[in-house]
């Protein structure tokens, strides 16, 4: 909502400036954005008005024009089209500095000498209409500054107003806010019923009494829409941001802003048999007076008359039943809709109508039959016209009537934690222009018709607190019943979880929860994706089912940006909507390219292997003491190269994948080198061990390693677990401390060196014990997997 | 045999001892000297041909000379010892000025390092921390929430949703409900957790991070709220911040304020109040929608954009760049 300073000022008698009442309103909820001036500064520059027009002798486009200025008469050269006798227009003395930057000098144009300028709008800032010179009305008296003239020194204040605050979208609104606030009084214009000079009328029909309980209407015959708006009208509108349109809609906006009123006139002669006001009907279409053509929905309101649809009730006239050029008679509305037949139509057409904004927030119930008569009142001052009675169809049933609501004392103070005096709370209250009552424990309060807001004890605390002022309530620092809540020990809260990777080299990224499809699908993600139904863009249209796309994006981006050694992790949430449903996963993501370290002159440094990533995962594991015994096997994803791709498992249950990303997909992105990449259940990894303590060894730990050969395709977790399996609880740890292909060893077969480390709790060990677990851990190695011992 | 002998034997000892320059030399010393064969011990073997009445002299001469002698081959193995370590340690001397070995340093994303401030916080004040679903339904995320249907607040939310209906969330406030609806007060949550809005130009991202906060309890008043944010403010960003709150309107809250900080300028001056917060008493409808009685209990709810903070924490001057994941930006804030 925007309004004049000065015109705000007509309505309350205040001694604040624009920047002052910005206060006040924004410390009271009404969020002020901005205090600008109407205009830029124009000393200089004055009325003028042009006493002859002569043709240039040498130049056919330029008039030689005698003007009278401040004291004296001048010559001034122009090629405004619209340069004509008698014209008033603005006119920059010498000396004057534009607001373009213009410095008005005495010149010679095509050798006749101009001293001054007469301007257009642009050329003052106070407007877009470039097409000649700006016309003053007939009332300013030349010589005047025009900024006097016009009253442009003056501010316009942007509000932002709340929902809640539809009472507000009026200078009437405003000025009453700004009164409580400030405890003065609302002066505001006289407006008396105007006596009917015919008694023409026409039936008005409430077919939807529950969504248009009250229309008023009436015929007002002769105008003549062809006068001119006065300025003072046209200045307030354009200081809301309204442009004038000739005076029967500029009338009904200025009510619509003054009042809050949001009115419409009709040509009476486009009208058949009378008003009625009813719902569409299904297939119903109807032409806007935006040129539109839109077909209606059932639950949309219409302002019809005994055959066609003339306007969308509350939100925009029809094309061909407004005012126009040619129209005498004129039916002037003035009802009020109820908000939720209004809301969300104007957003489904994509319109956004300053009436449609005040119907759905809530429009004064009370007030339409004064805003027909204010209406009607500024159109015979300026358009002329013989007005008809006033016809009234009204529903008061389906009126919203405001309610007593109960206000106690101590809950307030209560809610506050303040101590305000029961005077206090009632003075604010009769400020406010609340109907107040005592009662038991305090009042019985029925706020004004325009506040739609206030339905219980809340919000009327709410309004005291408001206009007391926050400021100066009391604080009181946190305090209060405390009780232990810290997560269990048993739980890694996901914050431990970022900062440990952050430890380990990790940076973390944030990336998008939406992709686009065909990322997903190239990576046979797109299972189980989940669309949105309103995206903001093609590659932002499915929410994620893995961390993968995020991170390969980011990881591009920064091969791109010339980094080559990094590691990155996100921790975040994967969506997935399956035959049972849809479910949501936490899941953390880690990506790894480059070398294992930095460049250093002790030597190159080694490239980033598989085992690289999987310790990470590991050191996670076992740092943290994650749950359950860790397991990997081989798997295929379409991502991963298909001979260093694992599945990691917890107990047998799988709880994510890592791997080297597929060379075919590295090449695709045009990588200029590989990365290897993990996702994992994060919910899962968070699940822990609480420690506790087994009895120490206080004997000798005995270490025997063996080499052995076994078939390629024997996977070395399996070897491991056999020997933990033969070797019984003697065997604390098992090293894998080399691998070996080549000479002396087979094709197709793998040597491996392992390390036992055997360990007695309650004594020291035989070298027979010795022997008997490595006898049993050899058989059973021969007897599974064929293992020869190498010597 | 002659004393003279020993002192003879000892001297030309002497001198092979300090000529030693290694652990075996002087090895052979001792042997040749001192062994069960050697020179200086063979000498004791013929006390027995001396006259009785010098064999005493004579042999203590003898081991006089044997003690001075492993005396000094003891020293002369220290002395050893220390050239040896000293030469070692002289060759293993290296230049400590150049770099150590390792790899880059990973880091905290900027947003959620402002995050873990804000929660190490409320944590401190006895503020729990609480989660829940990013894809919510319309009853949690708006009606209980006591959004009436299709008011105009829920039009500024600019929700997204999934062709069934339902939404992601538009702010963490649902868990709220969540929360209250499980537990009766006390009550003395933050629930973190990304958000979604379908907007997104300079200033707007269609996703960021907010901390919800509640605490419901007997006797909770809006001078507790006032105090609260206000040392919240202060504690994050370790600053004497001026901070006021201005009534505004959320549908969930009843009295309802924005929060405003005033800002310094870089010379240390006030400057420019910028709105960090919204925040309000729970209004009576959201804890009947939980089945709490709302003259029993009262409570206060707020809710923070935590891009927001980072950005004025950081002196982050474009909001994008937090999803841009560019690291040279998040290389800054590890």
């Amino acid at each position: 909502m925007k309004i004049s300073y000065r015109w705000l000022k007509g309505w309350v008698a205040t001694d604040l400036d624009a920047e002052q009442i910005a206060e006040k309103f924004t410390l009271a909820g009404l969020e002020v954005d901005a205090v600008e001036p109407v205009a830029p500064p124009l000393d200089g520059v004055v009325v003028g008005e042009i006493l002859s027009a002569e043709p240039h002798p040498d130049a056919d486009r330029l008039r030689v024009c005698r003007v009278r200025g401040d004291s004296e008469e001048r010559t001034i050269v122009c090629g405004a089209p619209n340069a004509r006798v008698g014209l008033k227009a603005p006119l920059a003395t010498l000396g004057t500095v534009l607001p373009g930057g213009l410095k008005i000098k005495p010149a010679k144009l095509r050798g006749v000498r101009s001293e001054g300028m007469l301007c257009s709008e642009p050329e003052l800032g106070l407007g877009e209409d470039s097409a000649g010179l700006m016309e003053l009305p007939d009332s300013v008296r030349p010589g005047e500054a025009l900024d006097k003239a016009l009253g442009l020194d003056d501010k316009v204040l942007e509000i932002d107003l709340t929902p809640n605050r539809a009472d507000c979208l009026s200078a009437r609104g405003l000025a009453r806010e700004l009164a409580a606030l400030i405890d003065a009084e609302v002066i505001g214009p006289e407006i008396e019923p105007v006596p009917a000079v015919h008694s023409d009328t026409l039936p008005i029909e409430l077919l939807d009494p529950a969504d248009c309980p009250c229309y008023i209407g009436r015929i007002i015959r002769g105008v003549d829409v062809s006068a001119a708006t006065p300025l003072w009208m046209v200045e307030r509108l354009r200081r809301s941001g309204i442009r004038s349109l000739g005076p029967i809609v500029d009338v009904t906006n200025y009510v619509l802003l003054e009042l809050g009123q949001p009115m419409h006139a009709f040509d009476l002669a486009r009208i058949q048999g009378g008003i009625r006001v009813r719902k569409a009907s299904r297939g119903e279409r109807m032409c806007l007076l935006d040129g539109r053509e839109i077909d209606l929905d059932p639950d949309m309101l219409l302002i019809a008359d005994h055959h066609r649809a003339l306007a969308l009730g509350g939100i925009m006239g029809g094309e061909d039943s407004g005012v126009t050029d040619s129209t005498s008679d004129i039916l002037l509305e003035s009802a009020w809709f109820n908000p939720g037949t209004i809301i969300g139509r104007g957003r489904r057409l994509g319109l956004a109508t300053e009436s449609a904004h005040r119907f759905e927030r809530g429009v004064d119930p009370a007030l339409q039959r004064r805003a027909a008569e204010r209406a009607t009142q500024l159109i015979l001052e300026i358009a002329g016209g013989q007005p008809g009675p006033i016809i009234e169809a009204l529903d008061a049933a389906h009126l919203p009537v405001n309610r007593p609501v109960k206000l106690r004392l101590a809950r307030l103070n209560r809610v506050l934690g303040s101590r305000l005096s029961g005077e206090e709370v009632a003075e604010i209250l009769h400020r406010l222009d609340m109907a107040v009552e005592s009662s038991d424990e305090g009042w019985r309060v029925t706020a004004p018709s325009a506040r739609r807001d206030i339905e219980i004890e809340e919000d009327l605390i709410e309004e005291v607190a408001r206009v007391y002022g926050y400021d100066r309530l009391p604080a009181r620092s946190p305090g209060g019943r405390l009780s232990i809540r810290l997560p269990g020990e048993g739980e890694l809260p996901e914050q431990r979880l970022r900062r440990q990777l952050a430890a380990r080299g990790f940076q973390e990224i944030m990336t998008w929860s939406f992709v686009g499809e065909d990322e997903l699908a190239r990576l046979e993600l797109l299972d189980g994706a989940q669309p949105l139904a309103n995206p903001l863009s093609r590659d932002m249209a499915v929410l994620r089912t893995s961390l993968l796309p995020g991170l390969l994006n980011t990881a591009g981006g920064n091969l791109r940006r010339q980094h080559h050694d990094f590691r990155l992790f996100e921790l975040g949430t994967c969506f997935f909507s399956t035959g049972q449903g849809f479910s949501e996963s936490r899941r953390v993501g880690l990506l790894m390219t480059g070398h294992a370290r930095a460049e250093h002159f002790s030597g190159k440094p080694r490239a980033l292997d598989f085992f690289d990533l999987k310790g990470e995962l590991e050191h996670l594991l076992a740092f943290n003491r994650v749950q359950g015994k860790v397991s990997f096997r081989p798997i295929n994803r379409t991502w991963l190269h298909p001979g260093q791709a694992a599945e990691v498992a917890l107990d047998g249950e799988a709880v994510g994948w890592l791997g080297q990303l597929h060379p075919s997909l590295v090449s695709q992105l045009d990588w200029p080198q590989s990365a290897f990449v993990g996702e994992f259940d994060a919910e899962r990894l968070a699940i822990r061990q609480v420690p506790e303590f087994t009895e120490l060894s206080r004997f000798p730990a005995v270490r025997r390693d063996l080499s052995l050969v076994v078939a390629e395709d024997v996977a070395v977790a399996d070897v491991i677990e056999e020997m933990e399996l033969r070797g019984g609880e003697l065997v604390r740890r098992v090293i894998v401390f080399d691998l070996y292909r080549g000479t002396g060893v087979e094709n197709n077969y793998k040597s491996l060196s392992i390390g036992l480390i055997i360990r007695e709790v309650s004594r020291t060990l035989k070298d027979a014990d010795v022997e008997a677990v490595i006898e049993r851990v050899i058989a059973g190695l021969q007897s599974r997997f064929d293992a020869k011992l190498r010597g | 045999m002659s004393i003279a002998d020993a002192e003879g034997l000892l001297a030309e000892a002497m001198g092979l001892v300090s000529d030693a320059a290694d652990d075996r030399t002087l090895d052979q010393v001792r042997v040749r000297f001192l062994g069960k064969k050697g020179e200086l011990t063979g000498l004791l073997k013929q006390l027995g041909a001396l006259p009785p009445d010098q064999r005493r002299e004579a042999g203590q001469a003898v081991n006089r000379c044997k003690q001075a002698l492993e005396q000094a081959i003891a020293e002369r193995e220290q002395a050893l010892t220390r050239i040896a370590l000293e030469r070692r340690l002289k060759a293993e001397q290296i230049d400590v000025t150049l770099p150590g070995r390792g790899h880059e340093p990973g880091g905290p994303h900027p947003v959620n390092r402002a995050l873990d401030r804000i929660l190490d916080i409320f944590n401190q004040l006895g503020f729990a921390v609480a989660t829940g679903p990013e894809v919510e339904d319309d009853y949690y995320n708006f009606e209980a929430l006591n959004f009436p249907e299709h008011h105009p607040a829920r039009a500024m939310h600019d929700t997204f949703y999934l062709p069934d209906g339902r939404l992601l969330r538009t702010h963490t406030s649902p868990v709220q409900i969540r929360v209250m609806k499980n537990q009766q007060p006390p009550v003395r949550i933050v629930a973190p957790g990304r958000v979604f809005r379908s907007d997104s130009d300079q200033t707007h991202t269609p996703q960021f991070h907010q901390v919800e906060g509640l605490l419901v309890d007997r006797d909770v008043t809006f001078a507790d709220l006032k105090g609260l944010l206000a040392d919240f403010v202060n504690a994050f960003f370790e600053d004497e911040l001026e901070v006021r709150l201005r009534p505004s309107y959320f549908p969930f809250t009843e009295p309802s304020a924005e929060v405003d900080v005033r800002w310094r300028n870089a010379d240390g001056t006030p400057g420019r109040w910028l709105e960090v917060l919204g925040c309000g008493m729970v209004h009576p409808n959201v804890l009947k929608n939980c089945d709490i009685d709302p003259e029993t209990y009262t409570g206060y709810a707020f809710g923070l954009g935590v891009e927001r903070f980072a950005m004025l924490r950081y002196r982050v001057n474009d909001l994008r760049l937090f999803f841009e994941n560019d690291l040279n930006f998040l290389r800054q804030f590890r």
